[in-house]
């Protein structure tokens, strides 16, 4: 084994080896009657209760739901952050008046607009996209405007010397020197896109991965309750690898 | 020196008059336009979009009733025991993940990926192992700050000048000393900025549990507002709550400028 693998391998067993310990200990525990197997189940039944939560609970159709509901958010959020953020961008007094307005709808607690959104939309898959599309909007927007801003002086003089049109000018020059830094917003938008859509379907009780662990947590099936909040853990962290990925893609090589 | 080539300044602007404030008026006022000439066209339900008039009215009903002051001291009590619980813990790790490069590399990614989970996934074990009460609300303020806390601090860590642990290291400081004299004042602008991050999912945590079982709090409020479909009661209830946490926001966000402005 070469160095730096041994480098990357030790911080791994040892993450890896003290969750297991962790997941060992609580089984037990809860197996010695130390912690109440009411309260938590052990790993063991956790484990045991995937495959009928994958079977039982349809698990595929509430996925493909929940992903249809953050993906519709997410375009919504692209298309439309990155023309307001072009708009700003482009009239400065716009975004003068504006950005701080937008930074400040990006920390405020958008999510709590549910019961009315509820009202407005009803009980419907449209409540959960346009929570998620207002609670993901304004990263996109503030990442778009800086990602325009920051395109290097030299490359828009190359785009006028060529005399481009204005919509040349944003399409080859513009655009594709902000494209990194538009995608981190987007990435920032769909990560509070996924946590609005999952979280406002369970607090409302419908669609898919969020409203199944609401069901389960009222039918007290705990086993099932774990094993469907892994599994939300699991789909996440695969989400955020994932769009992490193509960030680090995107990124120009310094 | 000559004085050559002075060009005589117009007067500035009053504040009122600066382009940017009015454009910001503007906009203001064309929203107000807007949503009033719908409430009074009757093409939206009148109870959906209320009259200015009413939501004005409403606010200040809100405003006078000492009831709303007993559930926003409820809910402020669970944010800010959240706030610590969360706080403290996240600060703890993070000084032992951001002094500890083995530990660091063993565990932060955990906390990395599981940062950006929605936490309030986790609010029917938090129920089970809390209670039904308070507790479960301020558990869910603690896990949704720990992260960020942690997070922030891990990487303020990490940045501080290696002259100021070396120059700790020469005095034979101890752990603790270590901690005290070096770590932490130098790690006041990572802390802020991650008590200010972690302050609003807090916010958020203890708020949504809130809405979804308790009988006090202002989350219990805005979902008691929706239930009896008190609509202004809960548009004024939504603009309370939002200039109260942009406004909690702003304030820590200035604390930490402060700090900047001090240090340089």
């Amino acid at each position: 084994m070469t160095a730096a693998a041994r480098d990357r391998a030790v911080p791994f067993a040892l993450g890896l080896g003290a969750l297991l310990v962790f997941v060992l200990a609580a089984e037990v525990l809860i197996r010695a009657g130390a912690i109440n197997r009411f309260i938590v189940p052990m790993p063991s039944q956790i484990a045991a209760s995937f495959g009928r939560v994958i079977l039982e609970e349809d698990i595929a159709g509430r996925f493909r739901l929940t992903f249809l509901e953050a993906f519709t958010a997410g375009a919504m959020i692209t298309v439309v952050g990155v023309l307001i953020g072009l708009l700003l961008y482009r009239v400065a007094l716009l975004r003068a008046a504006t950005e701080t307005w937008v930074a400040a709808l990006a920390s405020a607690p958008t999510v709590l607009m549910y019961p009315l959104f509820l009202v407005i939309f009803g009980r419907s898959a449209w409540t959960i996209i346009m929570m998620g599309f207002v609670a993901g909007l304004p990263p996109v927007i503030l990442k778009t405007i800086e990602g325009l801003s920051g395109t290097r002086r030299v490359l828009i003089d190359v785009g006028r010397s060529f005399k481009l049109s204005p919509m040349q000018l944003f399409l080859k020059i513009l655009f594709p020197a902000a494209l990194p830094t538009i995608f981190v917003g987007v990435r920032l938008g769909l990560i509070f896109t996924l946590i609005n859509v999952v979280g406002v379907e369970f607090l409302i009780n419908f669609g898919g991965l969020g409203q199944l662990i609401n069901d389960l947590a009222e039918r007290y099936d705990l086993p099932g309750t774990y094993a469907a909040i892994c599994f939300v853990i699991l789909v996440s962290v695969v989400f955020f690898i994932i769009t992490e990925r193509i960030e680090r893609w995107l990124r120009p090589v310094e | 020196m000559a004085e050559t080539g002075r060009v005589t300044r117009a007067a500035p602007l009053p504040q009122w008059a600066h382009p940017v404030t009015l454009v910001r008026v503007a906009i203001i006022l064309a929203v107000l336009v807007i949503w009033e000439a719908v409430a009074a066209s009757g093409l939206l339900y009148r109870d959906v979009v209320p009259r200015l008039g009413i939501i004005v009215a409403a606010v200040w009903k809100l405003l006078s009733t000492p009831d709303y002051y007993w559930h926003l001291g409820v809910t402020a009590g669970e944010i800010g025991t959240g706030l610590l619980v969360g706080g403290v813990s996240g600060l703890l790790v993070g000084l032992v993940l951001g002094a500890n490069r083995l530990l660091a590399r063993a565990f932060e990614a955990y906390l990395y990926y599981l940062g950006p989970t929605p936490k309030i996934i986790f609010f029917p074990v938090m129920i089970m192992w809390f209670g039904v009460g308070p507790g479960s609300k301020i558990a869910m303020g603690a896990i949704s700050c720990f992260f960020p806390i942690a997070l922030s601090t891990a990487a303020g860590m990490r940045q501080i000048d290696k002259v100021l642990i070396r120059v700790g290291r020469s005095f034979r400081l101890n752990a603790w000393q270590m901690a005290t004299k070096i770590y932490l004042p130098a790690l006041r602008h990572p802390i802020i900025n991650g008590v200010r991050l972690g302050l609003g999912v807090a916010i958020i945590g203890t708020l949504l549990a809130e809405t979804k079982l308790s009988n006090r709090g202002i989350g219990f409020l805005i979902i008691q507002a929706y239930s009896l479909f008190d609509m202004p009661r809960m548009y004024a209830m939504l603009i309370v709550l939002f200039v109260l946490a942009i406004g909690v926001n702003a304030l820590v966000g200035r604390l930490g400028g402060l700090h900047t402005i001090r240090r340089s």
